[in-house]
C-alpha cells in the first residue's frame, strides 16, 4: 500500500471541489468566499508540490512559493476592500454590492 | 507503511477541515477549521519532502493571513445569520456542480500519463547532499531571481494598497503637528505686556 502521485492529486481534487462548493454554498458571505478561494489555492499548491516531488523537479516548489505570495497579497487586498465596504455600506452581502450598477 | 498511515491521517483531516470551512455556521469557526486544514496540508508537504514550503505555509498562512482573517471577522459587526439565509437553496446546485467537477478531476487523475521524455528544469539533488531549503534557494535566487523580485514587488503593492484602502482621516479630530511645534520661535510663542497697576489685563 504505497502512496503514489495519484493519491495526492485526489486529495487536491477533493479540496478544490470543496472550494468551489463553498463558493456556491456561501454566495452571500464574502469572507467565506475568500476562504474558499484560499482552499482552492491550497489544492493547487498541493498539486504543484506533489508533481515536483514525484518528478524530481524543484521548479514546482518554486512556483508554489509564488502562488503563496500572490495568495497572501490577494487576501490582504480582499480583506481591505471588505473592511472599506463594510465601513461605507454597513453590510458585506454580495447581493447588495451593486453600486456600479453592473 | 508508517508514511502511508500519516498520509491518510493528514489527507482525511485536511479534507474534513476543508469541508467544515464551508459548512460551519460561524465564520470564526470557519477560520479555525481553515487553520487546521493548512496545518494538515503542511503535514502532507513534509511527507512529500518539501519542508520549506510546509514551514512557509505554517508561518505565512497560519501566522499571518489566517490571523488577518480572524481580525477582520471579529472586527466587522456583521449579522452572519442573515448572510446564511438561502444556504439550503444553493445547496443542490452547488452539490451538482461540485460533484461534476470532482468526477472530471478524478477522470483526469485516473487516465493521465507522464511524458516519457520529460525534461527536468531543476532536478532535485539527493537529500544527503543538500537539504530541501538549500536546493530551493539555489534555484530561486539564480534561475528565478527576476520572478522572485516580482513577487516582492507584488507584496509591496499589496501592502501599500491595503494601507491606502483602509486609512482614513477623520475631519474633526485634533492632531499633533510636530512641524508646527518645533518651528515655534520666541517671537511667536511669548508676548511681554506692561500691566498698569490696579487695572489688570482685558
Amino acid at each position: 500500500m504505497t502512496v503514489g502521485l495519484s493519491h495526492y492529486l485526489t486529495v487536491a481534487a477533493v479540496l478544490f471541489t470543496i472550494g468551489i462548493f463553498g463558493i456556491f454554498l456561501n454566495r452571500k458571505n464574502v469572507i467565506v468566499i475568500l476562504m474558499s478561494i484560499e482552499l482552492m489555492l491550497l489544492a493547487v499548491n498541493l498539486n504543484l508540490v506533489a508533481f515536483s516531488a514525484f518528478h524530481g523537479d524543484l521548479v514546482g516548489q518554486v512556483f508554489a512559493l509564488f502562488v503563496l505570495t500572490v495568495a497572501a497579497a490577494e487576501a490582504a487586498i480582499g480583506l481591505a476592500i471588505i473592511v472599506v465596504y463594510f465601513r461605507n455600506r454597513g453590510t458585506i452581502d454580495v447581493a447588495e454590492i451593486d453600486l456600479l450598477k453592473g | 507503511m508508517l508514511s502511508a498511515l500519516f498520509f491518510y491521517l493528514f489527507a482525511v483531516m485536511c479534507v474534513g477541515a476543508g469541508f467544515m470551512v464551508v459548512a460551519t455556521r460561524s465564520p470564526v469557526h470557519a477560520v479555525l477549521f481553515l487553520i487546521l486544514a493548512f496545518f494538515n496540508a503542511a503535514g502532507l508537504f513534509v511527507l512529500l519532502g518539501a519542508e520549506f514550503i510546509a514551514m512557509i505555509l505554517v508561518v505565512v498562512y497560519v501566522g499571518a493571513v489566517m490571523v488577518l482573517f480572524l481580525f477582520v471577522v471579529m472586527m466587522l459587526d456583521v449579522d452572519f445569520a442573515q448572510l446564511r439565509a438561502g444556504f439550503l437553496k444553493y445547496l443542490p446546485v452547488g452539490a451538482v456542480v461540485g460533484l461534476l467537477l470532482l468526477v472530471e478531476l478524478i477522470f483526469v487523475v485516473g487516465a493521465w500519463v507522464t511524458a516519457p521524455d520529460l525534461v527536468r528544469d531543476a532536478p532535485t539533488p539527493p537529500v544527503a547532499e543538500m537539504s530541501n531549503t538549500q536546493a530551493l534557494g539555489e534555484v530561486l535566487y539564480t534561475d528565478y531571481v527576476y520572478l522572485f523580485e516580482a513577487a516582492g514587488l507584488i507584496l509591496l503593492v499589496a501592502m501599500i494598497g491595503a494601507i491606502v484602502l483602509t486609512l482614513h482621516h477623520k475631519r474633526d479630530v485634533r492632531r499633533q503637528s510636530v512641524a508646527a511645534q518645533i518651528s515655534r520661535t520666541r517671537e511667536t510663542a511669548i508676548e511681554v505686556v506692561q500691566v498698569e497697576t490696579g487695572r489688570g489685563l482685558k
